[in-house]
């Protein structure tokens, strides 16, 4: 039999040695950047909570929160789409608010609360917004899930705090769940396989509504 | 992405100082443009200044029975505060037919009215584009400009103003609150805020060197009923083709602002003396002076649809 592939390298071995060489760098960067101690390098220190854990990281300025949470504490749940705001794969909560991890840099979040899809549930302990995914199918690939799963939660928190979205009728009434606020509010993430009503039917239940 | 230093600023003063300092530093709201043209190398700033921490992020009743709203507050904050709902309902329509959930819980009133134009040659950087590289020319005459400006344009630029929010500040008559380097304030009225692009198509707001935005605020509330209608190619998440902001009390009059027609928010007050006669008189004002490409033309019927459809439903209700 002839051997293939000699050197067999899994995705997670790439993704920690390439997580080490980065840190490398960063570090020797760091000291030629350095100006006098007045704060004019190009990396920063932040701490900030990951699903109720601390961490404290020296970042170079440019590392989006998506890549600190992935490449650096390997939370790999949060996915990359587009990396530019379009598509909602990398959807984790701030402080209690969905937002695009993707567009924001980790440097920003000195001493905010994080919670990734790890955080919310795990295989054996899975969070209602999961296991309704589970039940109704809202999903093919996967790649999307995590992201669709941190906004679905968020959705359902803003509608119960009154946000309003653009199909709300009457800004001065309490907005309701119903099917077109679901499916307006979900609109910041996009599924390429197309899962997008079964999505709104785990959503649904887990509401309690017959939207 | 270039690598840059960061600061978190300690002060106003101090943020614009620095950034006058500095001439190759940005202020840093949400993040959510200003990162996304990082990326792509169309903005290169070399040191960031993180805004984010100035307690700028209320919203105040002023002392004229307006609004104060600072320059730091979310989107979504800003469409879900109470007064702003009752009062000033175009506003919180305007901002939630934009971007997504996600965005807007980043987004601020700054940082809204600073995002730059959705040109595709602005964002290729591949393609001459004279607001990304003064002088080098612009691809988009003469390509593909289905989304582009019809009005205020000039030989040099003809982008529109993304933003749904400025569209309603515009026809609120919104007034942008400043501190620049020196420690001194000023107030712009939202209409002298953008620029037209005339020959210097990068020049996009009145903002000097360092100045930095402190807050937007609104004068008292102009009754009537508020609409905010946008028309895009998707019902959700997409940029505007055309989008109108009206307030259109009992009586027929009014005033219109409308967006992803020009480089700024649009609004002319021929036009609002003309919208009791309704959306053709009006619409006739608004595009007297278009200059539309063949791609475009089609905006300048949907404007006057549009109107005509946002003065429908002013009869339909109450
Ligand atoms: C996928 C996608 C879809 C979108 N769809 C829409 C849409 O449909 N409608 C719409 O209106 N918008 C849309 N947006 C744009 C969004 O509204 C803007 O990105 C957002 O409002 C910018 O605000 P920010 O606080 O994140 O600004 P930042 O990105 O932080 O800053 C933007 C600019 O403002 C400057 N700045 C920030 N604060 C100040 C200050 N206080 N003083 C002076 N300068 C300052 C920065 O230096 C920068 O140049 C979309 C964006 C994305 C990514
Ligand atoms: S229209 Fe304006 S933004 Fe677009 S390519 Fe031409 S100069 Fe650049
Ligand atoms: S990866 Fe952040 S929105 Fe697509
Ligand atoms: S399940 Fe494949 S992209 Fe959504």
């Amino acid at each position: 039999m002839i051997e293939i592939c000699p050197f067999e390298i899994s995705r997670r071995d790439l993704l920690v040695s390439s997580a080490a060489t980065a840190a490398f760098a960063s570090v020797a960067g760091n000291a030629h950047a350095q100006i006098s101690g007045n704060e004019m390098q190009q990396s920063s220190n932040v701490s900030f909570k990951v699903n109720g854990e601390e961490h404290a990281l020296e970042l170079d300025n440019r590392t989006t929160l998506l890549d600190a949470l992935r490449e650096h504490l390997h939370l790999t749940g949060t996915k990359k789409g587009c990396d530019h705001g379009q598509c909602g794969a990398c959807t984790v909560m701030v402080d209690g608010r969905r937002i695009n991890s993707c567009l924001t840099l980790a440097v920003m979040h000195d001493g905010d609360e994080i919670t990734t899809i790890e955080g919310y549930g795990r295989p054996g302990n899975l969070h209602p917004m999961q296991v309704a995914f589970v039940k109704h199918d809202g999903f093919q690939c996967g790649y999307c899930t995590p992201g669709q799963i941190c906004s679905s939660i968020a959705v359902l928190q803003e509608i119960e705090a009154n946000i309003p979205s653009h199909v709300t009728g009457d800004l001065t009434e309490k907005a309701s769940v119903t099917s077109a606020e679901i499916r307006e509010r979900m609109s910041g993430n996009i599924c390429r396989c197309g899962a997008y009503s079964n999505i709104v039917e785990a959503i649904t239940e887990v509401a309690g509504s017959k939207a | 992405m270039r690598a840059f230093t960061f600061e978190r600023a300690e002060s106003v003063r101090a943020a614009a100082e620095s950034a006058s300092n500095n001439p190759e530093a940005k202020f840093i709201a949400g993040g959510t443009n200003l990162l996304d043209l990082m990326k792509l190398e169309i903005e290169v700033p070399t040191h960031l200044i993180d805004v984010n921490g100035l307690g700028l992020d209320k919203i105040e009743v002023t002392s004229e029975g307006g609004l104060r709203i600072g320059a730091m507050v979310r989107n979504t904050d800003l469409a879900s505060h109470e007064t702003v709902r009752r009062d000033y309902g175009l506003l919180s329509r305007a901002l939630v037919a934009g971007a997504s959930g996600q965005l807007r819980n980043k987004a601020t009133t700054a940082g809204n009215l600073l995002q730059r134009t959705r040109c595709p040659y602005f964002y290729d950087t591949a393609q001459s584009c004279n607001k990304r590289m003064p002088g080098s020319g612009c691809s988009a005459i003469g390509g593909v400009t289905r989304q582009l400006g019809v009005i205020g344009t000039s030989e040099a630029c003809i982008a529109t103003h993304p933003s749904d929010m400025a569209v309603a500040m515009r026809a609120l008559d919104a007034v942008v609150e400043t501190t620049r380097p020196d420690g001194t304030n000023r107030s712009i009225p939202i209409s002298d805020f953008h620029h037209l692009p005339g020959d210097s198509p990068h020049i996009e707001t009145a903002l000097e060197k360092g100045e930095m935005i402190t807050a937007v605020t609104l004068p008292k509330p102009a009754g009537g009923m508020h609409i905010y209608r946008k028309v895009r190619d998707r019902a959700s998440y997409a940029f505007a083709l055309v989008s109108i902001g009206a307030i259109i009390q009992a009586d027929g009059t009014g005033r219109v602002a409308v967006g992803g027609v020009a480089p700024k928010p649009w609004r002319v007050d021929a036009a609002d003396a003309a919208l009791a006669k309704g959306a053709k008189a009006a619409c006739a004002e608004l595009m007297a002076d278009a200059r539309p490409t063949d791609d475009n033309r089609f905006k300048i019927a949907l404007v006057e649809r549009t109107l005509a459809a946002v003065i429908e439903e002013t009869r339909d209700k109450p």
